[in-house]
């Protein structure tokens, strides 16, 4: 089933890349900035997916790491750092750290537990985001300037920015299908698959699984701090237990365990979102039930309709 | 610092908490016997808030809202059992979670429709307002005292029925050992709807009680939600002594540690010290008490399961 | 290479483990026979480090592993087949027999090469699948495969982690006669290269196979010894053989 899937992929990306052309030509650039976002959101949703579709960890407080990249591309920017690499090595770090501190806590529980302790430590996050006066607080903080990549690439100019997420998001989903596939992968989905199994051969999942949040969360943070840039307005919300769910959704929507899967949930969630905001202002009345109905009869998520999810 | 302040600090850190074991009972309960988690119960505590203010107004009178609110909550909670939470019984938590996440969605903005984003505050009749002289020089708010009566009150007959009844029985049996007790023949469907409806009906509760505390609003109920989760973690799966003793160590934890950690610190180290890491510290206190508790007991203080 | 002393495991007020000593000596097959709720899993549980003893000890190969969580245990060559099959259902039987492979052959964290693409990997997987007999379902989903198959695949994977000590519980419950002959062919081929303990029900096999038997009733070992012996011992007739 190698070929179709290549084909897939060759398609959707040359869709990609002719859209900023195509659609500037039709006089909509709009969709630039809508599927800008789309990409970066998805680079949260494709790292999410290792932990939770592959790795079979359900964190609720994965958002958290997007505040962490976006706050410190923000936090940086107000005491004089622009150096876009810089940014990126903060919120690429302090997320890894944030998530191994998380991580080695509440890995060591399961289930439910693990569920609402990842959920209890995005909250707290939340909290501390808010309390922190300095940097707006519950308002939120104005980007004071972009991440600045010398003449490489310039943020400011949409074309350019839509461009380099599209690869760091295509470099999102090469890494995660690698990772996933190597032997370290193939243990994270054997505990998975079935835990006592693992451990009856030699492994002991913990490692494991917490070098899997620690990669996520970090990967989660790079998300986060293209999208500071991307919004120019940095909220706590971001690291909501609102904002988690609706990156699950993403994953689960589009197929846990798969490698388009998070892509095409991404895209699927926010062109719906969009379509809703523009019929009415309640848009999240039609949206929730609608989510609730996906999971309840949508179980395969939209890349079952295509193929069969990674074995 | 009077001991004073400090007695009354107390006093909010028992009502809180007991107005977070009415929250956590239900959710316990439910999700011990039928391994649901439900995000959704933060919902029915945002409904019987506001459905006791419309019916209170509607009314004009208070103890009418209060019996139209508490029945209309019940009502709703069957709905959503019946509509959308019998399709999650057999699916794993991730399904659950993210079923239930639609529904906060969905009832957070009908309210909003229905009576906008705005915060309401709701009226209280006379006899619960103003002070009572608890002992010299101490004057506490007759509403919150009379909060906290309720919450004994329940607290009571739910030992009661728990303990000394049937139902209890089967309760704690099927929160210990769900397949064992279908096995034996009980019907643990209507069990657990049973079990659902009393949790609809106390989240209703803690919802109308809280409105006059903190105010109505969309979006109210995921904020005790966390808090909820926090007690349940702690007090263990399952286990209503557990929700009750979590609930007060949380609601008092988190009370006593806004009061005191911002002059605390302040004394102890800077005033500004204070000003700037009292309240991040102060909201963070009850996650961390939370990640000490599953260090040394991951199952919670009181575990249903063995 | 296996002694077990004064092994104790009560759950609540059931005491299921009652003082057990034990031995295995290297290459010896060491059945454990007895009725139903004797406590024979139980007793695997603890050897394979699955659930921990509340008194006793037990040593392997000259060390004490009763402390020793599970994967401790299963890289120092101890391996274990379980009574309920336990594989991993979507992945396909060389990739069960792989992941054990992989297992043996140290730590796991590489993050860039194809797992399944790797010849270390699916040669030795190859080898054992062949041994037991699975190579031409080789690349069957687990899911898909007989029950019998299942078992053998949960052979498979014991095997693979290259073990010095083989606990097999009841590798043939469930199997029709034909799958039995099968995998009694196998185990007396495995027999003359491993020393195993054996949990089984099927007393045509573990008559054939045993070396020494030990019958457990109630949590205790009430008699152990060559097979004529135990054939012939009054109180295990009395208490197990006489049921069957």
């Amino acid at each position: 089933m190698k070929t179709p899937r290549l084909l897939l992929w060759s398609v959707s990306v040359a869709l990609l890349v002719a859209l900023p052309p195509l659609v500037s030509w039709l006089g909509q650039p709009f969709y630039i900035d809508l599927v800008r976002r789309i990409m970066i959101l998805a680079i949260a949703a494709v790292s999410l997916n290792l932990i939770l579709g592959y790795g079979g960890m359900v964190s609720f407080g994965h958002a958290a790491y997007l505040g962490i990249g976006a706050y410190a591309v923000g936090i940086l920017g107000v005491y004089g750092f622009t150096n876009g690499l810089l940014h990126w090595a903060v919120a690429i770090g302090a997320s890894a750290l944030v998530a191994l501190a998380i991580g080695a806590v509440s890995i060591r529980t399961s289930g439910i537990y693990f569920i609402m302790i990842t959920l209890a430590f995005t909250q707290m996050l939340y909290y501390l985001g808010i309390s922190l006066e300095l940097f707006g607080g519950d308002d939120g903080m104005r980007l004071k300037s972009k991440s600045q990549f010398g003449g490489l690439v310039d943020l400011r100019d949409p074309v350019a920015f839509y461009y380099l997420s599209l690869v760091l998001m295509l470099g999102a989903v090469f890494l995660v299908h690698r990772i996933v596939h190597s032997r370290f992968g193939m243990v994270l989905r054997a505990a998975k698959s079935n835990e006592g199994r693992t451990r009856a051969i030699g492994f002991a999942p913990y490692p494991y699984r917490l070098a899997a949040f620690v990669i996520a969360g970090a990967m989660c943070g790079l998300a986060g701090a293209l999208y500071a840039n991307h919004t120019n307005y940095i909220v706590p919300g971001l690291m909501s237990w609102q904002q988690s769910g609706d990156i699950m959704f993403m994953v689960i929507l589009g197929g846990m365990a798969s490698t388009a899967g998070p892509v095409l949930g991404t895209f699927a969630l926010l062109f719906v979102e969009e379509i809703l905001k523009g019929w009415t202002e309640h848009w999240q009345v039609i949206l929730g039930p609608l989510l609730v109905l996906s999971v309840i009869f949508f179980r395969r998520g939209l890349a079952g309709i295509f193929y069969k999810p990674d074995a | 610092m009077s001991w004073i302040l400090i007695f009354e600090q107390l006093l909010n850190g028992v009502q809180l908490g007991l107005t977070l074991f009415l929250m956590a009972a239900g959710l316990t309960l439910v999700l011990g016997i039928m391994n649901l988690v439900n995000l959704a119960h933060g919902s029915l505590y945002m409904v019987g808030a506001y459905l006791t203010l419309a019916a209170s107004q509607w009314t004009g009178s208070y103890v009418a809202g209060v019996l139209l609110g508490l029945a209309g909550t019940l009502v709703i909670g069957m709905l959503v059992e019946v509509v959308a939470l019998r399709a999650l019984y057999d699916r794993d938590h991730l399904d659950q979670v993210l079923a239930t996440f639609g529904l906060i969605l969905f009832f957070n903005e009908l309210v909003a429709m229905l009576w906008g984003r705005a915060s309401l505050y709701a009226q209280l009749p006379q006899y619960l307002r103003g002070h009572v002289e608890l002992f010299s020089g101490s004057s506490y708010p007759v509403y919150r005292l009379s909060v906290i009566v309720v919450g004994l009150l329940v607290a009571v007959l739910l030992w009661y029925v728990v303990t000394q009844t049937r139902l209890g029985m089967l309760i704690r049996a099927g929160a210990s050992n769900r397949t064992m007790v279908a096995a034996l023949g009980i019907n643990i469907r209507l069990l657990s709807t049973v079990v659902f409806g009393f949790g609809a009906v106390l989240a209703g509760l803690a919802g109308l009680m809280a409105g006059p505390i903190y105010s109505v609003q969309p979006g109210m109920g995921e904020l005790i939600l966390i808090q909820v989760f926090v007690v349940i973690v702690i007090g263990g799966i399952g286990s209503v002594r557990g929700a009750l003793v979590g609930a007060l160590i949380v609601g008092i934890v988190d009370t006593l540690g806004r009061a005191f950690l911002k002059p605390m610190l302040g004394a102890m180290l800077s005033p500004t010290a204070g000003e700037a890491a009292g309240p991040a510290l102060a909201s963070m206190l009850i996650y961390l008490l939370m990640a000490v508790v599953l260090a040394l007991r991951p199952a919670g203080l009181f575990p249903a399961r063995g | 290479m296996l002694e077990v002393r004064g092994l104790v495991k009560n759950f609540g007020a059931l005491r299921a483990t009652d003082g057990i000593d034990f031995d295995v000596a290297e290459g010896e097959t060491h059945a454990v026979i007895g009725p139903n709720g004797a406590g024979k899993t139980t007793f695997i549980s603890q050897l394979a480090g699955n659930l921990r003893p509340d008194a006793g000890s037990v040593r392997f190969a000259g060390e004490d592993v009763t402390r020793l969580p599970a994967p401790r245990r299963a890289r120092k060559g101890l391996a274990r087949s379980f009574q309920i099959t336990s594989v991993y259902p979507e992945f396909s039987a060389l990739d069960n027999v792989a992941l054990a492979v992989q297992a043996n052959a140290g730590h796991s964290f590489r993050f860039w090469r194809r797992a399944r693409g790797d010849a270390s990997l699916t040669a030795p997987a190859e080898r054992v699948l062949d041994e037991v007999g699975l190579s031409a379902r080789k690349n069957t989903l687990a899911a898909n495969l007989s029950h019998g198959e299942q078992r053998q695949l949960e052979v498979a994977m014991a095997l693979a982690t290259e073990p010095r000590l083989l606990l097999l519980d009841e590798p043939m419950a469930g199997m029709g006669t034909e799958e039995s002959q099968r995998m009694i062919a196998l185990l007396s081929r495995l027999k003359q290269k491993k020393t195993i303990i054996l949990v089984e029900h099927d007393m045509d096999a573990v008559f054939r196979l045993a070396d020494r038997i030990s019958v457990l009733v109630y949590g205790r070992v009430i008699a152990t010894g060559k097979p004529e012996a135990i054939r012939a011992n009054p109180e295990v007739r009395a208490a197990y053989l006489g049921e069957d």
